[in-house]
């Protein structure tokens, strides 16, 4: 039972950005930082073509150079500026992220909405179909998808998704399962709502907010993978770089000059911890707050 | 009043909030007796649940350090370190609350929990399980002794809140605050918890400070009562006085209406119109003021407490005239 | 005038624990959670199901609305069978027959908007016309002030959101609505602020209420009608007024003793029921109220007794009634 309740609805515009969520999370060190290191990304990814070189040409003669004013990280085993090609890894990095990331959020969040609300039969099926997904270890599955399709993009991204898409689905799942049990929900059906009107209206916009996050803290796992595949060959195709792949030639020549494997692992590092302090504060500004409204 | 075990005098509680410092309780003043059994009746938003917190030394984070004083024997509450008040926790104040499932932990056997709150005192494990069974059985448990290894999930609810009270009485406190203790349950529960507590209570002979907005739980079990609202003590009594000879016009319109006190059907139920007031931005005068059938001009300013007679006070102007007829 | 709402030998049951074992082990597989109950309610009236937990009633009307299947039994509303209909077919009575849930916050969808809650009902039955009107209208028949639109369920006092409820229910002016608690978790001072809207607007509307509730010092004032459920079934039945000056059944009496009068020389007259509900999978022989009866015989355990009515349409079932 709440206790007294004002019209403090009316709070000034100023107040409400000072206390919107993007401001709050800024205010944190780590959320301050997660926002930095990813702008970092993100950034590099869009003004990638603005650097002057070209990531694939090749220049035997400025092979293995050593950082400087013309090169920022150096240049690679073919002479190429690895600068440039780490910011058009960043493109493939941010692509297979944000593209696997969102098919698994969709995909998990509509079978496990069906599986959730839907009859007994469908959702052991699914939960069946689920679960086996879910048993494969990851390399494993990536060594056979590929041994099927080839390396590619397309192939890292597939494997993103049958490794995430099973596990949202069944926090989705369980989510839906609870909510269906609400008041609400049932005060919904006994006005005669149809069941699609309450799976839109009712049950996913409650689902949504906790499973953002849950995506979210997942962004770095996929971006390692994708470079992960890529370091083994798995996944995009040289010339193409990955910053897997730039990390796998740094391996290679490591002896000549270690810059290469620097120039690759260093964005894998900048990313994944970047991406995981945005998660981290993300998720502990909305959590309690949800909670609160809830 | 001395001689009291419990006395809360002047006791004022603020919290800080984002439009200011919100005044929860306002110049509190109560007293229980050595063994005497006090209620205390109010709506949501009177305060009650600060006014305990503040007993236990329990309030959250954003309070301000409370104004004022109480004092339990012969210690003041109010800026007590947090170590005598551990001491005097679960030991000589005990409270029970009206979720029997979340004051058990769902993974631990009763037993276990009922032992576990024994901790200051010497003995063996065998001497606190002899001492739990004794007192689920007090409490009137059927197969105390076989159902102490059960978990709470495996009782029902009327079960459950009276092995709370077991474990709030098993050591033997000199206060018990009983929190909402029958609001969860079914009226015919409640009429059995209501007659345990007061079985009990003379058994051990402890103190009792009773909340509920349950006006016939109030009547049936308490010597005293005292009105609360919106943080402050409008009137307080002997439960007798109250009950037939309310003085403040917010405990003769919560009186009026009890649907349990119209004896005749009515069409229409009476209530209290209007809302609570803004706690940050009090009001001036009486406190009631906006809601009062009977304000006049003078209700601008503060009330005094009056006394309508020794032992009966209401803090209003009219609490001399506004007789029953 | 003939019944709006008749409920037939209604039996609902729900399958209990594991099957398999069960079966093995002779017991019950399932609880019975309302059994043999039958009722009618006139249109434009109020009836009251009372009863404590476990006594079924909100199982009950539940099942009225469809939200829950029958095992046995039928109810018709306004002449026609509505128990066991598909779920496109109750769309239909849906729109008669609306519910108010017994949590008030909990029972508003708490993403949405005061606004978009009360414009669902004309949504889902495709009213949408002039639907801004129609929903100031609907906050002010409750009285709330416009601006209450724009709050969502968590901004909203437990009076205000059973309010807002109300309104829902009686969006599309149904012929009946089913009130389950309405004054649960409210206040005493404000409690009949809700019922008298809820009079108000049986006035205005002509709509009939089932009214659930454990607190019978609110039936006194609002039912014409009631019934007391114990372990799913009715024990006693008729007119309010009737049951409140000569209660016979044993456990109504307890009951009425039992919600307690603000009145401290009240005390000597309590009537205690013994111990608690039993459980539903181990139902008591005979009378199953036997065993916290203070005033059983030796038949109460062997055998169930049968109804009885009394000239004037009260019905009760006990061996040794008051």
């Amino acid at each position: 039972m709440s206790d007294q309740l004002f019209d403090s609805d009316r709070v000034s515009a100023g107040a409400r950005w000072r206390d919107s969520t993007f401001m709050r999370i800024v205010r944190e060190p780590m959320g301050a930082l997660g926002i930095f290191l990813v702008a970092l990304v993100v950034l590099g990814a869009l003004f990638a073509d603005f650097t002057g070189y070209s990531p694939i040409k090749l220049a035997m003669r400025d092979r293995f150079l050593d950082p400087s004013l013309a090169h920022l990280l150096g240049t690679d085993h073919l002479g190429r500026d690895l600068f440039t090609r780490v910011l058009h890894g960043a493109r493939i990095a941010l692509g297979v992220a944000f593209i696997a990331t969102g098919i698994s959020f969709i995909g998990g969040l509509v079978l496990g909405m069906i599986a959730g609300y839907g009859p007994r039969w469908l959702d052991s099926l699914l939960l069946l179909v689920l679960d086996s997904l879910r048993s494969f270890p990851t390399v494993m599955l990536a060594l056979a998808l590929v041994t099927l399709t080839g390396p590619s993009l397309s192939a890292v991204v597939l494997v993103v998704v049958i490794a995430n898409l099973p596990s949202y689905a069944r926090v989705v799942r369980a989510q839906t399962m609870a909510l269906k049990a609400t008041e609400f929900v049932l005060s919904a059906r006994s006005l005669g709502a149809r069941s699609w009107r309450i799976l839109a209206v009712h049950i996913m916009p409650n689902l949504v907010g906790p499973l953002v996050i849950i995506v979210a803290m997942d962004i770095p796992v996929v971006i390692t993978i994708e470079a992960g595949m890529s370091f083994l060959g798995l996944g995009v195709r040289p010339p193409t770089p990955s910053w897997g792949s730039i990390l796998n030639d740094g391996y290679a020549f490591i002896r000549e000059s270690s810059w290469p494997a620097i120039a690759g692992g260093l964005p894998i590092i900048i990313a994944t911890l970047g991406f995981t302090f945005l998660g981290e504060t993300l998720r502990d500004h909305l959590d309690p707050r949800l909670r609160q409204d809830g | 009043m001395s001689g009291n075990l419990l006395d809360i005098s002047g006791l004022s509680v603020a919290f800080r909030t984002k439009r200011g410092p919100l005044k929860a309780l306002r110049n509190v003043s109560l007293g229980v007796g050595k063994g005497e059994i006090v209620g205390i009746i109010g709506e949501s938003g009177c305060g009650k649940s600060t006014l305990i917190n503040s007993i236990i030394g329990l309030l959250p984070a954003n309070a301000e350090k409370p104004s004022g004083h109480i004092r339990f024997a012969d210690e003041e509450i109010v800026g007590m370190p947090e170590a005598r008040l551990q001491q005097l926790r679960g030991e000589r104040i005990t409270t029970i609350f009206q979720d029997p499932m979340t004051a058990l932990n769902p993974v631990l056997s009763i037993g276990t929990q009922m032992t576990a709150i024994q901790y200051r005192r010497t003995g063996s494990t065998a001497e606190k399980r002899r001492r739990a069974i004794e007192f689920l059985e007090k409490v009137r448990m059927p197969d105390a002794r076989s159902r102490l290894d059960q978990y709470p999930h495996q009782f029902s609810g009327g079960m459950r809140q009276r092995i709370c009270i077991a474990m709030a009485l098993l050591t033997e406190p000199d206060l018990l605050i009983a929190d909402e203790p029958t609001t969860a349950l079914d009226a015919t529960l409640e009429v059995q918890v209501i007659r345990l507590i007061r079985e009990l209570q003379r058994d051990i002979g402890c103190s009792v400070l009773f909340i509920s907005h349950h006006l016939g739980a109030v009547a049936e079990l308490c010597e005293r009562v005292a009105i609360m609202y919106a943080g402050e003590v409008v009137e307080h009594g002997p439960v007798r006085d109250i009950f037939r000879d309310p003085r403040h016009p917010y405990t003769r319109k919560l009186l009026e209406c009890d649907p349990g006190r119209v004896l005749e059907p009515l069409a229409r139920l009476p209530t209290i119109g209007g809302e609570l007031p803004d706690l940050v931005r009090l009001p001036q005068g009486c406190i009631f003021e906006g809601r009062c059938p009977d304000r006049f001009a003078r209700c601008r300013e503060r009330p005094p407490v009056e006394t309508v007679r020794p032992g009966h006070e209401a803090a209003c102007y009219k609490a001399r005239e506004l007789v029953n007829p | 005038m003939s019944p709006l709402l008749e409920v037939s030998d209604v039996s609902i049951r729900f399958p209990a624990g594991n099957r398999i074992a069960a079966q093995l082990s002779g017991q019950p597989d399932f609880i019975e959670a309302v059994s043999g109950v039958s009722f009618a309610l006139e249109p434009q009236k109020t009836y009251a199901l009372v009863g404590e937990s476990g006594s079924g009633k909100t199982t009950l009307a539940r099942s009225i609305i469809g939200l829950v299947p029958l095992h046995q039994g039928r109810i018709t509303f306004a002449g026609e069978t509505i128990s066991n209909l598909s779920e496109s077919r109750l769309r239909r009575v849906r729109r008669d027959i609306a519910m108010i849930f017994q949590d008030p916050v909990g029972s508003l969808s708490p993403r949405l908007k005061v606004r978009s809650i009360l414009a669902e009902p004309f949504k889902v039955h495709g009213e949408t016309a002039e639907l801004e009107r129609k929903i100031a209208r609907l906050l002010a028949d409750v009285g709330l002030p416009p601006h209450f639109a724009e709050r969502y369920p968590h901004q909203l006092s437990g009076g205000q959101a059973r309010r807002v409820s109300v309104a829902r229910a009686l969006a599309l002016r149904p012929k009946l609505v089913i009130a389950d608690e309405p004054t649960a978790g409210l206040d005493v001072s404000i409690q009949g602020d809700v019922l008298n809207l809820m009079h108000d607007l049986q006035a205005r509307y002509g709509t009939a209420f089932l009214m659930i509730t454990h607190n019978l010092n609110v039936v006194r004032h609002v039912a014409e009608r009631m019934a007391v459920m114990y372990l799913g079934r009715i024990v006693e039945e008729g007119r309010t007024a009737a049951i409140f000056k000569t209660p016979r059944h044993r456990y109504t009496t307890a009951l009425l003793s039992a919600n307690l009068k603000p009145d401290p020389d009240a005390a000597s007259q309590i009537i205690e029921a013994e111990g608690e509900t039993p459980s539903l999978i181990k139902r008591p022989s005979g009378c199953e109220f036997h065993p916290r009866c203070s005033f059983r015989l030796p038949v109460c355990i062997e055998r169930a007794p049968a109804e009885q009515r009394t000239a004037a349409d009260h019905r009760f079932s006990c061996h040794n009634p008051a």
